[in-house]
């Protein structure tokens, strides 16, 4: 099988969602004729034609009006929103229209909209383009929050959330563009975590580019007698807590890394309801992420603020002697 | 309710059955207005309302033009809205009221009213936000219905985000939307002219939007304005935008007694009672007044009986709620 770029498998889940169902349309900003700013839409204009895929302004506040208003009538959107920085100014739709509207029709009218958006720091893109906007819609009822980690799962994940009923962001880690890896074909299922390393020794619960720091920490704990088990969330709102869960139960330890801040974050959010539910299994529970910090520029910098595998390894060592 | 000062002039309505209709429910939502009101002053109706009363012409003249495939996007002083396009009044009534026979089950309250069978997408309560959603079904509408967007927003919308960003988006996709700036005259409790810079209607045909500004107390003139909108809008040439000049007869929200007012603008407002003109133009073309009296009877009836029987209605009792759909 051949290996296939992240950027590529995000093209392909948006060219076969497109093909297979006309209520689907893709909107934003150069997604159109350029082919997408990190060309992940390239060829698309192309194939379906200005009806279905469309540059638009820039203009984040009437995307995300679009997104809702459109999704309420009979299509699909899929709308992109270059960074995910932007999204404070498509929030309001997203946030007091989209995620309301299935609520306050009395569950019978939803809003199957996916906003796809690139999020992350490690691309010395500085305090506002680099963010991970997560923890800001961890509060929002009605919202799931996609977050892939390989190839693969990039494209079964969006062609679940394009498929999927309900008001979807799709986040798209800046660093995980390049990365190869094989696509199967196979169909994901949004709110199921996947565990990508067995171990007996500690929970690592991550994300996006966590899950590849993670496993490289995994490598490095191995040599030192330390097994590692490493758990994919892949839908960070609503969570996979059954399997988190069934993990900690084995190694009664949990560690959660969380590129994005550690105050407010998800990681927090699965702590707590670890504690919650399986209290008397844990011996140790604690959290890896950024500081409360802006992000900053220099790349020593940046480097010291992003929770990488080094300091992922030497936490768990310490905690774990 | 005030007199026309002038005489009307005689020939002016085309149709008077249909205006007669128009006047029954200029009545109806002036009326659930006030019944409102006083349910508020009881403790009946909850948190906040803002009221329609004053507005009647637009709402009514614009929905006696629209047709099944279209959408309208209204604001949180959408009670007139929602009854326009023919919401079940006792329904919305009992939404205000808490009730589980509301129109949404007591989830959605004042601000939130929606009822998409009723073409109705929904009341929005962040100002400027009907506009969004507008603007979102204007795009499917050109695909699917070949039908029309329109969206209701105040003066104060004028100055969000929403506006400029929508308008231009609109334009340049060539979206059928209707956008309706009511003009009222006040932002919540400041006068528009002191926060917004240049003519309202301006901004559009900034964007070479075709934009008029009307009297909005006159539903045959709303009704003449929204007929060519809504015809530039369905003929896939874009947005159109209508600036109406009305006034709310009453404050923003219920806690508001308009202080802010000058002496004497509210009675002057008030001799130009949207219900007393078409009243008074009826009379003109040739309906009976009699005829126009049982009219308003019936509907003070029709009110009567609504309090009553939404007194009665039972409270929801248990929030089951889905989060998702499956």
């Amino acid at each position: 099988m051949a290996a296939v770029a992240f950027r590529t498998a995000i093209r392909d889940a948006l060219d076969e969602e497109l093909a297979a169902d006309e209520r689907v349309i893709l909107f934003g900003e150069d997604v159109a004729v350029a082919g997408g700013v990190f060309a992940t839409t390239t060829g698309l204009y192309d194939k379906y034609g200005p009806e279905r895929v469309f540059d638009t302004p820039i203009s984040e506040l009437a995307l995300a009006g679009a997104a809702f208003g459109s999704a309420v009538h009979g299509l699909r959107p899929v709308v992109e929103i270059m960074f995910g920085d932007f999204l404070t100014l498509a929030m309001d739709s997203l946030v007091n229209q989209s995620t309301k509207y299935w609520f306050l029709t009395q569950e019978q009218v939803s809003v199957p909209l996916t906003i796809r958006s690139v999020v992350g720091a490690g691309g010395r893109f500085g305090a506002i383009h680099s963010q991970m906007p997560v923890s800001w819609f961890m509060g929002v009822p009605g919202l799931k929050i996609v977050a892939a980690a390989t190839p693969a799962d990039a494209k079964a994940l969006l062609k679940a959330s394009i498929r999927d009923d309900n008001p979807v962001l799709f986040f798209e880690h800046k660093r995980l563009y390049t990365l190869e890896g094989e696509v199967d074909g196979a169909e994901a299922r949004l709110g199921e975590a996947a565990v990508v390393r067995a171990g007996t020794d500690v929970t690592l619960v991550t994300a996006m580019k966590g899950v590849h720091d993670a496993l490289e920490a995994a490598d490095v704990l191995e040599r030192d007698h330390i097994s590692v088990e490493v758990v994919d969330l892949r839908t960070l709102r609503p969570f996979d807590l059954e399997t988190v869960l069934a993990s900690v139960r084995r190694t009664n330890r949990i560690v959660v890394v969380e590129e994005g801040p550690v105050t407010g974050g998800w990681a927090g959010e699965v702590l707590a309801s670890v504690a919650e539910h399986a209290l008397g299994y844990l011996d140790d529970a604690w959290r890896i992420a950024t500081p409360n910090t802006p992000i900053p520029y220099s790349p020593p910098l940046e480097d010291l603020f992003l929770p990488g595998a080094e300091r992922i390894a030497t936490e768990i060592r310490r905690r774990l002697r | 309710m005030s007199r026309v000062s002038e005489k009307a002039p005689t020939g002016v309505l085309d149709d008077l059955e249909l205006y007669t209709r128009l006047y029954r429910q200029m009545l109806l939502i002036r009326g659930f207005e006030d019944l409102v009101q006083s349910l508020f002053l009881k403790g009946e109706i909850y948190g906040t309302t803002h009221l329609y009363s004053g507005q009647e012409a637009i709402a009514t003249g614009v929905a006696s033009l629209l047709e099944d495939r279209d959408r309208v996007a209204a604001t949180y002083r959408g009670h007139g809205h929602a009854l326009a396009l023919g919401v079940d009044p006792q329904k919305l009534l009992d939404e205000m009221l808490g009730r589980e026979s509301g129109i949404n089950g007591g989830r959605a309250g004042s601000m939130n009213v929606n009822s998409l069978d009723d073409r109705l997408i929904g009341s929005f309560g962040i100002v400027g936000g009907s506009i969004a959603a507008a603007t979102g079904a204007a795009l499917a509408l050109k695909r699917t219905s070949g039908g029309v967007a329109v969206a209701y927003f105040g003066d104060g919308a004028m100055n969000q985000g929403y506006v400029f960003e929508c308008l231009n988006f609109c334009r340049v996709l060539k979206l059928p939307l209707v956008l309706l700036c009511e003009n009222n005259g006040y932002g919540e409790y400041t006068s528009f002219r002191s926060v917004t810079a240049g003519e309202i209607r301006g901004r559009a045909e900034a964007m070479d939007v075709p934009a008029e500004t009307i009297d909005g107390m006159s539903v045959w003139t709303v009704r003449e304005a929204a007929a060519r909108a809504l015809a530039h809008a369905r003929a896939g040439d874009g947005p159109a935008f209508i600036e109406a000049i009305t006034y709310r007869f009453v404050g923003h929200s219920r806690s508001d007694p308009g202080a802010y007012r000058p002496e004497g603008e509210l009675d002057e407002w008030k001799a130009r009672d949207p219900i007393v003109l078409l009243r008074a133009q009826l009379e003109a073309d040739g309906i009976d007044a009699g005829r126009l009296d049982d009219v308003a009877r019936e509907t003070s009836e029709q009110l009567d009986r609504m309090r009553a029987a939404g007194l009665a209605a039972p409270f929801p009792t248990a929030l089951e709620s889905k989060e998702f759909k499956d």
